[in-house]
């Protein structure tokens, strides 16, 4: 069970969350004028990676509000967890 | 190679087993092969068997960074089936089990198939609805498969809950009689017997860090023994395909995710088939030595770490003794976790890339143990031709762009 420090709340158990996978996925600016390649790297395609994964986490049965993570993949441990910037879809930049 | 047969049993028993020659070899690399496969698992292995079998390539490598067998195809819970919904799927996975059924003998060595059927639980009025297109569906493409009420299920599963109050009562299920369990450890050592006595070199501690093109062509790979050339290279790395694809500059439709089973202290014989639940989520069956083998959901996290939470597996207990209360006070002796590569449509992709004489085979996610020797035979195919064999054509990495999915969630969603 992982313990997740949510921004809002503080530590809490991993059962409170949910997730919800790779962070600064930003719908596009234009959809009409995408190719088809492009949809699919916006829809299906994943970074994935083996190591420090920025991602997004819902603290489901807390404040039920959404924030960013920094976690390795390998070890699981979380190095950073920060309120995500408004209008931004895990984007803190 | 020596051929296993009763006559070589009593051979070496009566020498008390000092003799046995080894299965295969483990040589040096050599300076280059006509294709490399990445990835010593059950697909990598049968890819290679079938290479050298069908397609006549004799110099074949198999590099694994660790030992054969020892990722998903050594922690999985063997359970064998192809009662998909949709024809691409279950073509595909009614290929390998007809493989399945002549596999020990092709192999000359036991993989301990067991045809003890495979039941899916239906606890819904929608669940029996998707149960009844399902078989439909299957018997269409030819597929063994019965709806079954639940007094005939309470008369097969003696020790299943059939109490019309608990809460997901049970009210039917599919019936798949071909499908059942097979001992995965043996698949593994049996494609690696095989394709080793055909020439293939399988070499172990061997990872691969990178993978070498020129231009948009491949031309061999970086590992920890050096580099290997070769202009085929198939890579079959499982939860580890969105690592390798990342070193050819390829990105992936795939997400790795730690899947978790576990195995009780041996009892008697008490579950003689394999029942799964989507709804409840859980599967179970029985091994041979008498350990109950039960799987889990995967973790909801991106995990390479081969272990998964706890909360997870408590889940997927819950969901075994709801079905068999009989169970609850099994013992659990192990538990493990594997890394699943998990796709969007819950299919394969086993595919040509961008980048020419580099094939990609994955996204077997949580269900691709029924599928090795049916992976490797189109694989194979695929590798040998430079083109897709037409039972994995509908699987390549273009249906992303395509729009052309197959989606077997229903069929596949629960791990197994
Ligand atoms: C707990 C669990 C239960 C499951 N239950 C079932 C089931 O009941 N039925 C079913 O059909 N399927 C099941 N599956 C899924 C099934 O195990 C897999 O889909 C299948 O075994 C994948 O086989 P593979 O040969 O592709 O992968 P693997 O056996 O994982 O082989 C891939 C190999 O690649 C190697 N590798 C990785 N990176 C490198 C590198 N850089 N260089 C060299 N080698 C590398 C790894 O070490 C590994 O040995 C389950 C999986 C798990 C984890
Ligand atoms: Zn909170």
């Amino acid at each position: 069970m992982l313990i997740i420090d949510c921004p809002y709340c503080g530590e809490r158990d991993e059962t409170e969350f949910s997730y919800g996978g790779e962070a600064g996925i930003a719908r596009p600016q234009h959809p009409e004028s995408l190719t088809d390649a492009e949809w699919a790297d916006y829809l299906f395609m994943r970074s994935n990676p083996r190591g420090p994964h920025r991602e997004l986490w819902n603290h489901a049965q807390g404040c039920r509000r959404w924030f960013v993570a920094v976690r390795d993949t390998v070890t699981y441990r979380f190095s950073e967890t920060a309120a995500l910037q408004a209008g931004a879809s895990g984007d803190a930049e | 190679m020596s051929r296993y047969s009763v006559f070589s049993l009593l051979r070496n028993a009566i020498s008390h087993n000092r003799n046995w020659p080894q299965a295969w070899r483990s040589p040096a690399p050599k300076p280059a092969y006509d294709a490399i496969i990445v990835g010593g698992g059950g697909h990598g292995l049968a890819t290679a068997y079938y290479l050298a079998k069908e397609h006549g390539l004799r110099n074949i490598a198999v590099l694994e960074k660790g030992w054969i067998g020892g990722g998903n195809t050594g922690r999985n819970t063997t359970i064998v089936r192809s009662n998909y919904l949709w024809t691409e799927a279950a073509q595909l996975y009614e290929k390998s089990l007809k493989l399945w059924e002549g596999l020990s003998a092709e192999l000359n060595f036991n993989v301990m198939f067991s045809q003890r059927g495979v039941y899916n639980l239906g606890h819904t009025l929608q669940d029996m609805r998707d149960i009844e297109r399902r078989v439909s569906a299957n018997r269409l493409n030819g597929i063994d498969a019965e709806v079954v009420s639940p007094a005939e299920i309470a008369r097969r599963i003696p020790y299943l809950n059939m109490s019309r109050t608990s809460r997901y009562p049970i009210l039917g299920a599919s019936f798949q009689g071909r499908g059942g369990v097979a001992r995965h450890d043996a698949v593994a050592w049996g494609f690696a017997r095989a394709a080793d006595s055909c020439g293939v070199d399988i070499i172990q501690q061997c990872e691969v860090v990178g993978i070498r093109k020129r231009g948009d062509e491949v031309c061999g790979v970086e590992t920890t023994r050096g580099f290997i050339a070769s202009k085929k290279v198939g890579v079959v790395v499982a939860g580890h395909a969105s690592v390798l694809a990342g070193m050819a500059g390829i990105r992936l439709p795939i997400e790795s995710h730690p899947l978790q089973a576990f195995v009780s202290e041996p009892l008697k014989p008490v579950l003689d088939t394999v029942v799964m639940s989507n709804a409840v989520h859980g599967y179970i069956s029985q091994s041979d030595k008498g350990e109950l083998v039960i799987g889990a959901g995967i973790d909801a996290y991106n995990g390479y770490g081969q272990r998964g939470s706890f909360h997870t597996i408590e889940h997927a207990m819950a969901a075994i003794i709801e079905l068999f209360p009989i169970f609850s006070r099994a013992r659990m002796l192990r538990q493990w976790g594997g890394i699943v590569d998990v796709s969007p449509d819950a299919c394969p992709i086993i595919s040509k890339t961008p980048v020419r004489g580099l094939y990609f085979n994955c996204g077997w996610g949580t269900g691709g143990f029924k599928a090795t020797p049916g992976s490797g035979w189109v694989f194979a195919h695929t590798i040998a031709n430079d083109a897709p064999h037409e039972l994995n054509a509908a699987f390549d990495l273009a249906r992303f762009s395509s729009g052309a999915l197959i989606d077997e969630h229903g069929a596949a969603a629960v791990a197994h």
